[in-house]
C-alpha cells in the first residue's frame, strides 16, 4: 500500500498529511493524528487534554495497525464526527460543528470563531465581551 | 443589501455597549463580498467568512439569518431573519405590487430594529430578549446528516478554491441532498457554479416548490 499526501480539512485549519487510503479507510502516522486535530492515542484510548475515548474492547485491529498508524475514519466514527472525502480520496473534511453545537445547547454560549475583514485583520466575536452583539450574516449572491 | 442598514444601527447604538458585526457567506471571499462591504462603509466589524463557518456553527440555512448575544456572550435570540420576509415571493408574478412589497419591507425594518433597540435599552426584561428555555427550544439537537452535510459543503468550499469545480459541485450535491432546506448551501453552489445563478430559475423554481412552506422562518416579534 502507497503512502500518499493527502489534504485533511478540519475545523480551522487545512493539513498536509502522508496518509494510506485501504478501501474506506485512512491510515494516519500517530503524530500526524495529533498535528492535524490535537488528539493523541495513548493506553487509555484517544485524549485530549483530560478527556479520553477508550477503544472498545476487541476492536483493537479497527483503529491501530503495528506499524502505530491509526484509522481515522474508525476514529471519527467513534467521535460521532462526520468524515467525507472527495472523489480521488486526496481531500477529506472532518466535521466539526456537531460536537460545537451540543456544547451550545448546553451551555448557550454564543460559538466563538475568528475571521477577516476586507483588509485581511482578524476579528474574534470573544474580542466583544462585555457588549450585547447583534450578528448578521447576508452573501452577495 | 442590509449592509447600510446595519452600519446605521451600529453608529446609533455603538455608544450604549452595543456592536453589530456583520459576516459574508461568500465562499467566492472578498471577490464577490468586497463590493458591497466598499459601499457601506462599515466602522462595524465586516468578516468574510469563505466557508460558512459561522452558519455551521450558529446552525442556519439561510441569509440573513441573525443571533443577539448579550454582554456575558451567551444566546439570548439565536436565528431570526432580521426583517427579511416572504414578501418577496411574488416578485416573478406579472402583476406583482412592488410599492407594497416596499412598504412592508419598510415596515418590518421598523419593528425589527424596535425591537433591536429595546434590547439594547432594557436587556433582559426586553419581551424579545428569550429565557434560557425559549433559547433551547430554538436551537436543534445534533443531526448526523447535518453533520455530513457541513463536511461536504466544507469540502466543496476547499475544491472550489483550489479550482476543481467539477468536485465541489459533486460535494456541494452530496451537501444539498443532506440537507434540502438549506438555501445557503444550493444559492452558495449555484453562484459557484455560474454567476447569476444563485438568483436565476433554478432559484425561483424552487421558491415556488416551496408552495405554503415559508422561505424564512418568521421573526415572532
Amino acid at each position: 500500500m502507497d503512502t500518499m499526501t493527502i489534504t485533511l480539512l478540519t475545523e480551522n485549519v487545512d493539513t498536509s498529511v502522508a496518509a494510506q487510503v485501504s478501501g474506506e479507510d485512512l491510515w494516519l502516522a500517530a503524530d500526524e493524528l495529533t498535528h492535524a486535530t490535537g488528539w493523541k492515542l495513548t493506553p487509555d484510548g484517544f485524549c485530549q487534554a483530560s478527556l479520553c475515548i477508550p477503544i472498545p474492547p476487541g476492536r483493537e485491529a479497527e483503529f491501530t495497525r503495528a506499524d502505530g498508524s491509526i484509522n481515522l475514519v474508525a476514529f471519527a466514527h467513534l467521535r460521532g464526527q462526520a468524515l467525507v472525502h472527495d472523489d480521488e480520496a486526496t481531500v477529506w473534511a472532518l466535521d466539526a460543528s456537531t460536537a460545537a453545537r451540543s456544547a451550545t445547547r448546553t451551555s448557550l454560549e454564543a460559538p466563538d470563531f475568528t475571521l477577516p475583514d476586507l483588509s485581511g485583520r482578524l476579528h474574534s466575536l470573544h474580542d466583544h465581551r462585555g457588549k450585547k452583539v447583534l450578528l448578521a450574516s447576508w452573501a452577495s449572491w | 443589501m442590509d449592509l447600510p442598514v446595519w452600519q446605521a444601527l451600529y453608529t446609533e447604538l455603538a455608544p450604549r455597549n452595543f456592536t453589530v458585526i456583520t459576516v459574508a457567506m461568500d465562499a467566492g471571499g472578498a471577490a464577490d463580498a468586497a463590493q458591497w462591504i466598499e459601499a457601506a462603509t462599515p466602522a462595524h466589524p465586516s468578516l468574510i467568512d469563505v466557508q460558512h463557518r459561522v452558519a455551521e456553527l450558529y446552525d442556519w440555512v439561510n441569509v440573513p439569518s441573525i443571533a443577539w448575544i448579550d454582554e456575558a456572550g451567551r444566546i439570548v435570540r439565536p436565528n431570526d431573519p432580521g426583517f427579511a420576509g416572504d414578501y418577496f415571493r411574488g416578485m416573478m408574478e406579472p402583476d406583482f405590487d412592488f410599492q407594497a412589497m416596499m412598504a412592508e419591507q419598510q415596515r418590518q425594518q421598523a419593528r425589527y430594529l424596535a425591537a433591536v433597540r429595546d434590547w439594547v435599552e432594557r436587556g433582559p426584561a426586553c419581551p424579545y430578549a428569550l429565557s434560557p428555555e425559549q433559547v433551547r427550544e430554538r436551537l436543534a439537537g445534533p443531526n448526523p446528516d447535518h453533520a455530513r452535510a457541513a463536511a461536504y459543503f466544507r469540502l466543496g468550499t476547499y475544491l472550489q478554491h483550489h479550482g476543481r469545480s467539477e468536485a465541489a459541485q459533486a460535494a456541494f450535491a452530496q451537501a444539498k441532498a443532506l440537507r434540502p432546506e438549506s438555501w445557503n448551501y444550493k444559492r452558495q453552489a449555484w453562484h459557484c457554479e455560474e454567476v447569476g445563478k444563485s438568483g436565476g430559475p433554478e432559484f425561483w423554481a424552487e421558491v415556488k416548490a416551496l408552495d405554503d412552506r415559508p422561505y424564512y422562518p418568521r421573526s415572532e416579534l
